[in-house]
């Protein structure tokens, strides 16, 4: 193997296994909280140049440059109708509701001041109030482990007024959801917080511009925030040195599904699936023949055969060659023993069940898509009806306000795309079947 | 002013506008759902979508799209229509294909669209979605299954009703419209929903199964059930109106109308007045034209100059205009219009007039509300308030406290206040660009309010240049009207009961007490069953606002003109061919023979009245006493029961009984 391999030296989070305590004490002891202050007197503008050296992407799934994003928040706070300044809120994405994806969830049962920490420092950047982090409903340990954390930052004044000595003032909330998978989309998270029904809004404006309350706001993945103290402790440069030009750094992967060892780790970015697996998950069930398809980042992005996946670099543009995506870097690797068809249409369920209804095509695409699919599952279809969904499908992609509906789309434009033939063979089967009964029985 | 491509055609479009906007300029029509020029934008129906460049390479929802200069904006590519197919199928995949049964079918957007940009079968073989009822009312019909979840409703509640009572519950395909709990959505602007709704979810509960579109007389008219002159349509087949739409006129209703507005008209088929009835030993019988107009001579040769008219609330200006000429004639200029006994000062037409307009009272940013419950004396004006409150007016109020829609801080029932301002109030109109002040019906109810009014207008500087905030809010459509006609005695009512006029011609006026006028010789001249007809010596049967021509002046001192849509019904004849025949008999023929003839006797008497428009009132207000003291109240108890058209109206008695009286058939029933 010629990859790499991160070195225990270099992993930021290193209690994702909860092996140690999470408390604020054993934080501090694994480096987190340490001299916060100092970080903060480098101001906002060093903060961000040094997210933008790091190379960061958005962790929760689309890759945006997170610094640069940060960047778009304004210098100066922009004034109401009646004149007076609004202020800036920093929200923190942990509706991690995405099928496969696990990380924020071990990052907040085992580092959680490694967010908190990293929320005054993300939010000191971009100039924000306090920090709302909108965790998932269904997170009910977390949530409780997560508010622990926060009061103990607060008791010890890390956060709040003067936060952590640093002259700022800094609140942090923590605010649960109610089980809705949409509101991790940006703006209905935003929408959700406000206290209305979880729908993503018509981009522009873009919250950046009026988020939260009307507010500038900028939203956050948990991971894209709980790297920020470290990266800037140990420098962008740092961080950049890992994974290939444009897929900076280090990432939390959750692998599950047919493997020996399904495992959240966090690993350099760009490593070689193959070696991926062998090194940590401990090979594919059955072995690599065995192999079947990967969906490499999240129930969200197009399935990848095994063929193509096996050498592919695990970062955003290498998934991206191969017509899929990093995603959450949630990998759900299946075997042969999977009825593909079935996995991609108990997905084509979950997303018609999460659909929020708002915009035509995904809350009556997602049903159409779904019902088609669970034909295809037993070929109860005909040939010309895998031409129908697919055209289904484009007309989804691309039309909708928010990426639900591509996300809807993608699994199963993956799905015909690699594995037409074996739909096709069930609905041969069928008909065939059906003939031979029909032949038998004159 | 960006300047933008649409279709290869270039034109400027204002700044601020939406790619929507521009696409209409350049004379492109855009298919569309959701978007409403009215109402927030919402974007979710995606049917607007269109090809922009620059942007990402896919179709983009025009409606919420900013142009921007240099836009390119492509309406006819294959990939906009594609789009379109795709949105319209996704559309009608769970739509019922029930529009035979239907009552939108033939005004139906969904249906419009489906044939322009629909792709013209279906491929979905799929179970539909069907959705249970729900109970928004006595007014809106639901049939959910119908709905295609654009939330215009939704946003309409919001926005410019201000009830938050209708909304989406579950997601997804569960996604569903209801009213909150499903009880009756408490709004007096209820009904528009069903004009927004561009399928047949939301439809007229009265108006079922009623008639086609295609089947229905279009006639422009003018409401009369409060004093804004809503601009609106009757919808009738045969000698029936069916329906009542309004109609868009930006100065006035925009394009809403209350309930009221709406619903009442089916009370023009029920008690009325279709024969003429001559009261015989204390009963009232049926009797000839002839025979009526006879009994009115013998006691109007009598009565010589001793004869008075009072004006109901929903005559028109020519019925007034006929009668001060015949009374004129007969030596008498005893006329009045407020029938409760109202006696404030008219000297000054401007100084009793809605000055600041519908339209600029959006842009007010203080004012100053007193006793006036503006929900239910002008409930379009209510919208109006909202919308300067939006734009950040802040709205103080005297009187008993109500629910207006919107925040407004209540300096207490007593008048006195207005002699002594709190701090707070007087600086926000001191501090305004353009204050302003809506007195209503309580204030011109009680002695010196009008002055002090007038005293704060004064002190505050709401007339200005190009500014006037002074208003009166009338509540009655045939008041301002009837003001120009000279329809007001210097003490009110109460003058005319003192001089105890052997004749009294009642023009529709049925709100008066007429236990005042025990000695007069009453004659009714009116359409409906109501006080008046109770009360009257002699009936003449007369026709109701859309069954003839008519002019009306609304609150503001707008001239408008309102159109015959169909015939009185019986002996009923127009109010002003009633007074012209009766003029003949009793000897002093009216100088007019056809209602053109009438309109512009009218017109010469009083030139104001001949054009449609604003009228222009100068600004010289009367010194008059401005103290006050006591409790305001409002003079409107039921909103839905304002008028006889009203009374006698199956829906409006509904409403009121549901919306306004729940719990009282609660208590009955226990």
């Amino acid at each position: 193997m010629s990859f790499d391999f991160l070195q225990d030296k270099d992993r930021i989070f290193t209690n994702v296994y909860g092996f140690q305590s999470p408390d604020l004490k054993a934080a501090q002891a694994r480096g987190d909280w340490d001299n916060t202050k100092d970080l903060i007197a480098l101001g906002n503008d060093k903060i961000i140049e040094e997210i933008k050296a790091s190379g960061l992407r958005g962790r929760g799934g689309a890759g945006f440059p997170t610094g640069l994003k940060w960047s778009f928040m304004p210098k100066e706070a922009p004034k109401d109708a009646r004149g007076n300044p609004r202020p800036s809120f920093l929200v923190i994405n942990a509706d991690e509701s995405e099928p496969g994806s696990c990380k924020d969830r071990e990052i907040m049962r085992g580092d959680p001041h490694k967010l908190i920490e990293g929320a005054l420092v993300a939010g000191f950047a971009m100039r924000a109030r306090a920090a709302y982090i909108y965790i998932r409903g269904e997170y009910i340990a977390e949530a409780i482990a997560l508010e622990k954390a926060v009061a103990e930052a607060y008791d010890a004044g890390l956060i709040g007024k003067n936060a952590a000595g640093s002259g700022y003032d800094f609140d942090v909330f923590v605010h649960r959801g109610a089980g809705a998978y949409i509101c991790g989309e940006e703006t209905a998270m935003i929408e959700s917080l406000e206290g209305k029904k979880g729908q993503p809004r018509l981009k522009p404006p873009f919250p950046a511009g009026a988020g939260l309350y009307g507010c500038p706001t900028t939203v956050n993945n948990v991971e894209s925030i709980a790297v920020v103290p470290t990266i800037i402790r140990r420098s962008g440069a740092w961080f950049a040195s890992f994974g290939r030009e444009n897929n900076k750094g280090t990432k939390l992967f959750q692998v599950s599904g047919h493997v020996e060892k399904p495992a959240v780790f966090e690993e350099a970015m760009s490593i070689p699936f193959r070696d991926m697996i062998e090194k940590h998950c401990g090979g594919i069930t059955g072995g690599w023949d065995n192999l079947l398809a990967v969906i490499p980042g999240g129930s969200s992005v197009p399935l990848v055969p095994a063929e193509q996946i096996m050498a592919a670099p695990m970062d955003f543009d290498g998934l991206k060659d191969v017509g899929s995506g990093l995603g959450t870097a949630a990998v759900i690797v299946m075997d042969k023993s999977t009825d593909i068809v079935r996995a991609i249409s108990r997905l084509s369920y979950f997303y018609k069940h999460e659909s929020c209804g708002q915009c035509t095509p995904c809350r009556e695409g997602t049903g159409w898509m779904w019902r088609v699919m669970e034909k295809m599952r037993d070929g109860n279809a005909e040939i010309e009806d895998i031409d129908t969904l697919y055209e289904v499908t484009k007309q989804v992609e691309g039309h909708t306000i928010c990426a639900l509906g591509d996300a809807a789309a993608w699994p199963i434009q993956g799905l015909i795309h690699h594995f037409r033939p074996e739909m096709e063979r069930r609905i041969r089967e069928r008909q065939g079947g059906n003939e031979e009964i029909m032949e038998a029985a004159e | 002013m960006p300047k933008v491509t649409v279709d290869g055609l270039e034109l400027e479009v204002p700044q601020g506008a939406t790619v929507l906007q521009a696409a209409e300029l350049a004379g492109k029509e855009i298919p569309r759902f959701c978007y409403h020029e009215r109402l927030s934008i919402a974007g979710n129906c995606r049917m607007c979508l269109v090809e922009v460049k620059p942007g990402p390479p896919k179709p983009q929802a025009s409606c919420a799209l900013p142009a921007t200069e240099g836009q390119e904006i492509r309406t006819d590519t294959e990939m906009v229509k594609k789009a379109r197919e795709g949105v319209m199928e996704f559309l009608l995949i769970n739509h019922p294909l029930d529009c035979p049964i239907c009552d939108q079918g033939g005004e139906c957007d969904l249906q419009d669209q489906a044939i322009a940009y629909g792709r013209g079968g279906s491929r979905f073989e799929e179970n539909k979605r069907a959705v249970t009822e729900k109970y928004m009312g006595p007014i809106v019909k639901t049939v959910m299954t119908r709905c295609i979840h654009c939330t215009r409703c939704v946003r309409f509640s919001e926005e410019v009703a201000g009830v938050e009572e209708i909304g989406a519950i579950g997601r997804g395909e569960s996604m569903q419209i209801t009213s909150y709990l499903e009880q009756a959505v408490h709004s007096e602007l209820s009904g528009n929903v069903i004009d927004l709704c561009p399928v047949g979810a939301l439809t007229s509960k009265p108006y079922a199964f009623e008639a086609r579109p295609w089947e229905l007389k279009k006639t422009l008219g003018i409401d009369v059930s409060d004093a804004v002159g809503t601009n609106i349509r009757f919808d009738s087949r045969g000698r029936e109106v069916l329906r009542v739409l309004p109609r868009v006129n930006d100065d006035v209703n925009e394009e809403w109308a209350t309930d009221k507005t709406r619903y009442m008209v089916d009370g023009l088929v029920r008690r009325r007045l279709d024969k003429p009835f001559v009261r015989k030993s204390g009963k009232l019988v049926e009797a000839s034209w002839d025979e009526a107009f006879k009994a009115i001579a013998k006691v109007a040769k009598k009565a010589g100059k001793s004869v008075a008219a009072v004006a109901g609330d929903m005559v028109d200006c020519e019925t007034m205009f006929a009668a001060r000429e015949l009374l004129a004639a007969m030596g008498s200029k005893m006329l009045e219009g407020r029938q409760t006994g109202l006696a404030y000062d008219t000297s000054n037409l401007a100084a009793v007039n809605f000055n600041s307009t519908m339209n600029g009272i959006e842009e007010a940013d203080a004012i100053l509300l007193i006793g006036t419950n503006l929900r239910w004396e002008a409930p379009l004006v209510n919208t109006r308030v909202r919308k300067a409150i939006k734009r950040g007016a802040k709205v103080f109020a005297v009187g008993p406290e109500v629910d207006l829609t919107y925040k407004a801080e209540w300096l207490g029932e007593d008048a006195k206040v207005l002699g002594k301002l709190p701090k707070a109030v007087s600086d926000a109109l001191k501090g305004a660009d353009k204050p302003a002040i809506i007195m209503g019906g309580g204030a011109l109810a009680m002695e010196g309010v009008h002055g002090a009014a007038l005293k704060l207008a004064g002190k505050f500087k709401m007339v200005r240049d190009d500014w006037n905030g002074f208003n009166v809010l009338h509540f009655s459509a045939a008041r301002m009207g009837g003001l120009m006609l000279g329809y007001a005695q210097k003490g009110g009512l109460a003058d005319i009961v003192a001089a105890k006029p052997a004749l009294l011609f009642a023009l529709g006026a049925d709100e008066m007490d007429y236990g005042q006028f025990k000695d007069s010789f009453k004659v009714y001249i009116g359409h409906h069953g109501d006080a008046g007809a109770h009360a009257a010596d002699v009936i003449l049967p007369a026709a109701a606002y859309p069954e003839k021509n008519g002019t009306y002046v609304n609150l503001e001192g707008r001239v408008q003109f309102s159109n015959k849509a169909v015939f009185a019904p019986g002996d009923a004849r127009e109010d002003w061919s009633i007074l012209r025949a009766l003029s003949d008999v009793l000897g002093h023929t009216l100088p007019f023979d056809s209602f053109a003839e009438c309109r512009a006797a009218m017109a010469k008497a009083v030139p104001a009245l001949g054009n449609e428009g604003l009228a222009s009132y100068d600004w010289a207000p009367p010194k008059l006493e401005s103290k006050c003291e006591g409790a305001l109240s409002y003079p409107i108890k039921d909103f839905y029961l304002t008028n006889s058209i009203a009374r006698a109206s199956a829906t409006m008695q509904r409403c009121s009984a549901e919306l306004l009286h729940a719990d009282d058939m609660l208590e009955a029933a226990e």
